[in-house]
């Protein structure tokens, strides 16, 4: 189950969100991040995210 | 495209397109594939690189170099500033560039090499038969194909997938990432000799701040803090808050964002059929996040160790550990010693930087080597430095000079 939010407006597709994922389940396509059923809600991804763009639902 | 070649490139940044154009020299077939529509755009970098260095690859070009830099300088966060100049040899220092021109160049040289080159064309799996890569699955203008390969190089930066497809883990911790943001900025009194680095915890925790001079009154002004301090405060946020107060009338073009492995050599980049390279074998500096030379260095190693492997049918991991042992054996090398170094100084207080820039207050510097710099600091605080002792038994034995790479 996806349980975090990217808010599209705000990212500005560096991809160093997909290089913490310990799962794997996050990919930058060209200019927006896709999430697959592999995440874990651990939240790392929203931590390093240099802008905020990322938020983990609760 | 078509349905083989010898080998495939996945990424199209200065270690992709070295690889390429090194392989096609080799007289390999060669297909170099970019998911982004436009080579080297957004760009994900301060521009920052040695002279010496990008000459090993490339012959200098005013059409992507930018400003031309005679030296830096480094404040603590009390103002104190350390100075580094090359004053003897004439201007041997750095260049900033412009990389969306630069990446480009590199790529224009690896299709003259002869490598196919195709953009809007994303890696989405590799082929694996018996425990070997043996090609990459692709995604083109929405289509897909399946592309085998006897190598497949992985260049595919920070947010690389195609070390993790291979079972090679890649995913970095927090604390080995540096998490940036960068604004390209015009401003009436930017010095256009220096480049210029801000530290302190509260301004960049476990980071820095850098203006890089970019030519014509422009800079890029960036910061990068360690992701594990990332959350309350974010890169950005910082960022902004810098330019309020150290250049409120500078006017932002651009704005990059971005993060940075300074996470040490990782245990394995190469498989049965595969290497990685640059961002991608997470490469790049621990203490600088420089990565721009050591991914071409890794780059060119990897071309090399690819028509080797290829003329010699063998690209077993047993074969490809030469790529292994050379990048270990050079930039490896550098980054263990970078590591080091960044282990020490994300501990250290505003405090101790104050004073460790204090120590350095009538030291000269006539060359721009950040071990020299380390060393003199080494040599004044040997109790606070006391554990980059390694770094130096060999300087204190023969003065040995950190030069061995350029
Ligand atoms: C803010 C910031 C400032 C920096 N400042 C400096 C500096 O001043 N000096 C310096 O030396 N270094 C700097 N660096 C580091 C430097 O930018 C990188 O180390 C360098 O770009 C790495 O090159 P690369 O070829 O390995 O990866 P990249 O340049 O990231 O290239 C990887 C390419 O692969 C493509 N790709 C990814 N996945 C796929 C896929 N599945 N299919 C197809 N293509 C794919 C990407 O689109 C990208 O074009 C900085 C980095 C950041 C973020
Ligand atoms: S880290 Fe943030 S800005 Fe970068 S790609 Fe991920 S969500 Fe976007
Ligand atoms: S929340 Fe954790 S598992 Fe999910 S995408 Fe982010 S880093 Fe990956």
């Amino acid at each position: 189950m996806v349980v975090i939010h990217i808010n599209r407006y705000k990212c500005g597709y560096c991809g160093a969100c997909v290089g913490v994922c310990p799962s794997g389940a996050l990919e930058l396509i060209e200019t927006w991040i896709e999430v697959d059923k592999n995440c874990t809600g651990c939240g790392i991804c929203a931590k390093v995210c240099p802008v905020g763009a990322i938020e983990v639902k609760k | 495209m078509k349905d083989s070649y010898d080998v495939v490139v996945v990424g199209a940044g200065p270690a992709g397109s070295i690889a390429a154009r090194t392989a096609a020299q080799k007289g390999l077939d060669v297909l170099l594939i970019e998911k982004r529509q436009e080579i080297g755009d957004p760009v994900r970098c301060g521009e920052g690189v040695k002279k010496m260095s990008i000459r090993r690859h490339i012959e200098p070009d005013y059409r992507w170099i930018c400003a031309d830099v005679k030296g830096s300088r480094i404040f603590s966060p009390n103002g104190t500033k350390v100075e580094m100049s090359e004053s003897i040899s004439g201007g041997e220092v750095g260049y900033v560039l412009e990389r969306k021109v630069f990446d480009r160049a590199l790529a224009y040289e690896a299709a003259m090499a002869g490598a196919e080159i195709n953009v809007k064309t994303r890696a989405t799996g590799l082929v694996i038969e018996d425990g070997f890569v043996r090609g990459v699955n692709l995604m083109h203008l929405g289509d897909e194909y399946k592309i085998r390969s006897k190598i497949v190089i992985g260049a595919d930066g920070v947010e690389s997938k195609v070390g993790r497809w291979a079972g090679i883990d890649t995913s970095i911790h927090l604390s080995d990432i540096e998490t940036c943001a960068q604004f390209l900025v015009i401003g009436e009194n930017i010095d256009q000799d220096y480049c210029h680095f801000y530290l302190g915890n509260k301004i960049a925790p476990a980071g820095y701040i850098w203006v890089f001079p970019k030519g014509k009154n422009q800079a890029n002004v960036g910061i990068g803090i360690l992701g594990s301090k990332s959350g309350k405060y974010r890169a950005v946020t910082l960022l902004s808050d810098f330019l309020k107060e150290h250049m409120p009338d500078a006017k932002i073009i651009e704005m990059v964002v971005g993060g940075v492995p300074v996470k040490g050599t990782i245990e394995k980049t190469i498989a049965n059929g595969l290497m990685l390279v640059g961002d991608a074998a997470r490469q790049s500096d621990p203490i600088t996040g420089g990565g721009i030379i050591n991914s071409m260095d890794a780059g060119k190693i990897a071309g090399e160790v690819a028509a080797k492997a290829i003329s010699a049918g063998d690209v077993s991991i047993n074969a490809l550990n030469d790529y292994e042992k050379r990048w270990r054996a050079t930039i490896g090398r550098e980054i263990d010693n970078s590591l080091m170094v960044k282990n020490t100084f994300v501990k250290f207080t505003d405090e101790d930087l104050n004073s460790l820039a204090y120590s350095l207050k009538d030291v000269n510097f006539t060359s721009m080597s950040l071990m020299d710099l380390l060393y003199a600091l080494f040599k004044a605080n040997k109790k606070l430095l006391w554990d980059l002792r390694y770094l130096f038994k060999d300087v204190v034995k023969n003065e040995i000079d950190f030069s061995y790479r350029s």
